[in-house]
């Protein structure tokens, strides 16, 4: 569905962000992409959606396909109109602005009033809690309430393929447990899910298919069970390393000195 | 307003009531003016924070449209002889509006798209340039005359109790309140809605698929097209009794004081903020004169709105209903 090839992004022609960066959403799965600060996972995701521009990055190799059709070039409002939305890292909701509102911006490429209305309903069932607060400010909303307008308000768009950046971004661990089962029944729903995440464990456990990206470019992927079992995974990600067993001076000098871990 | 009538009528009676009313009713018919300039700056400032320095040379073109149309090619009237004259000139008068939200349109596409990304600085530059450009141009198709705008109030007048209200007033102020109610319906709709959302995050709003071109293209329209409607009102009696000349253009500047009192990127404080200075400058004209304020000079009712912004920027520096930490530019 969504194909990136060899992405090669350069930040105001001398930062060289994405080198080569390949990965593929196939149809109906959830792909996670993850990566620790500064890899490039957003940088991707500027890339497929058509707004590097106004951060003055420009792809210099390297496609992006989506359905088959190449949509690097293409204007932001016509890549949403193709199928493909959004939710950015960090909410970044309309503040000022009531939550009904917000869905109504996030309809903006949605024409058809029936349509509006069903993709309106089925965000009220996926986010109950966003029901009572319809005619609030945004910007009252709690932390998990806001993500969730976020997502409910990519999801007005009635995409193909949706594409997370960090939601579960500063949330309590019930609400990524909310968040995480949220983007399952979104994916049952018939759409691709792009995860992008620093939170391994979380991604990797709804995932289908899994990419760990390092200095803008994807240096293991597989499925979960494989990523999960290995053991850099492990101990980078995760946080785990073989129980009982001391951690000596010399792993933690034998990290540094290696600054990449995975490649 | 009932304790300061009778205030007033003790110290004076009826002249003192019939001088408070007729600066009142003056006093609002100027503030709607001010306050369609003030919605027309806002907007632009709002969706693109740019504040528009050609917002004055739009007023005075599309008065002169209006003129043009009205007086000399009687277009479209001369269409629709069975409409009764205001009609036609309200026809005339609305074309005007929207060939002058079409320049706003060309304006945007041509000189202000391609400086999205460059500092405001420089985008606000650009505005006094087309300032100058457009002033010159509107001058020159002015000519060296006032041309009447052939509106079909003229300087009648008529009495409401103690005050004596030109008919055009009136019209000033419906049309402005017409203007507010279509601003405020506009803002509901999806484009509004989209506006809104662009001018609060644009990088979000176009991760939406809202275009962030098209957006800001419409607010141009939609300024100069308010900016037209402004400067043709303010082309009538009694502001000016001789049509558009080549100082209508200056007239919009009077209105800076009224967005900066409201708030830079405030739509309810455009407005309050144009009647706030439309009623201090009516007021200040009528009571701030005579042996007692000799020293304040002439024209001080010119000064007034300066005077209240003063005040308003000590006590509230972003305006009464701006963000408060509103950038600068």
């Amino acid at each position: 569905m969504l194909e990136v090839a060899n992405l090669e992004v350069v930040y105001n022609d001398v930062v060289l962000v994405l080198r080569g960066l390949s990965l593929n959403v196939p149809d109906g799965e959830i792909v996670a992409l993850l990566g620790a600060n500064g890899a490039g996972k957003t940088t991707a995701l500027r890339a497929i959606t058509g707004i590097l521009d106004i951060h003055e990055g420009d792809i210099t190799k390297g496609s992006v396909t989506f359905d088959g059709e190449q949509i690097d070039g293409k204007d932001p409002s016509a890549i949403v109109r193709m199928g493909i939305a959004q939710v950015l890292e960090g909410r970044r909701i309309f503040a000022e602005m009531t939550v009904d509102d917000n869905l109504r911006a996030g309809a903006f490429t949605n024409t058809n009033k029936a349509s509006i209305t069903a993709a309106h309903e089925r965000v009220m069932d996926l986010f109950p809690v966003l029901q009572g607060r319809r005619k609030d400010s945004a910007g009252y909303l709690s932390g998990g309430e806001q993500q969730m307008l976020a997502i409910g308000r990519a999801l007005m768009a009635d995409p193909k393929l949706l594409i997370l950046d960090e939601p579960t971004l500063g949330l309590a661990p019930m609400l990524v447990q909310q968040i995480r089962d949220i983007i399952v029944d979104i994916n049952r729903q018939d759409v691709s899910v792009l995860l992008i995440e620093q939170n391994a464990n979380m991604a990797l456990s709804i995932a289908n298919y899994g990419y760990i990206m390092e200095t803008g470019k994807v240096v293991m992927d597989g499925d979960p069970q494989k990523l999960l079992g290995d053991e850099d995974v492990k101990e980078f990600y995760l946080g785990l390393h073989s129980e009982g067993e001391r951690k000596s001076f010399r792993d933690v000098k034998h990290y540094k000195r290696r600054k990449r871990w995975l490649s | 307003m009932m304790p300061a009538i009778l205030v007033f009528a003790e110290a004076g009676g009826q002249e003192a009531i019939d001088k408070f009313a007729n600066a009142t009713s003056s006093g609002i018919a100027l503030g709607a003016i001010y306050a369609l300039l003030a919605l027309g700056l806002v907007l632009i400032y709002k969706a693109t924070q740019v504040l528009n320095f050609a917002h004055g040379a739009l007023a005075a073109l599309g008065a002169f449209f209006a003129a043009y149309l009205a007086t000399v090619l009687n277009f479209p009237g001369r269409y629709a002889t069975f409409l009764p004259l205001t009609m036609q000139w309200l026809l005339s008068a609305l074309v005007a509006v929207l060939i002058t939200a079409l320049v706003g349109l060309v304006l945007e596409r041509l000189a202000i798209r391609p400086m999205i990304g460059e500092p405001l600085f420089s985008v606000v530059m650009i505005t006094i340039a087309l300032d100058i450009v457009i002033r010159t141009i509107t001058d020159d198709f002015i000519g060296n005359n006032p041309r009447p705008l052939g509106d079909p109030w003229g300087a009648d007048v008529f009495n409401v109790g103690p005050a004596i209200i030109a008919k055009s007033e009136v019209a000033t102020l419906i049309v402005t309140l017409i203007c507010l109610i279509g601003i405020a319906l506009f803002f509901r709709s999806r484009y509004g809605v989209a506006m809104r959302a662009t001018a609060f995050d644009q990088e979000a709003a176009m991760a939406q698929g809202i275009s962030a071109g098209r957006i800001f293209a419409l607010a141009w329209a939609i300024g100069a097209g308010l900016a037209a409607t402004a400067g043709i009102f303010s082309s009538l009696f009694p502001r000016s009794s001789i049509g558009v000349s080549n100082t209508t253009a200056f007239f919009a500047f009077r209105a800076l004081p009224a967005i900066v009192i409201g708030g830079l990127d405030s739509i309810t404080g455009a407005v309050v903020g144009g009647f706030i200075v439309g009623l201090a400058e009516s007021y200040a004209g009528a009571y701030l004169v005579g042996d007692t304020w000799s020293f304040l000079g002439l024209g001080f009712a010119g000064v007034m709105p300066y005077i209240v912004m003063l005040v308003v920027l000590i006590v509230r520096p972003y305006g009464l209903f701006g963000t408060e930490e509103i950038r600068r530019v």
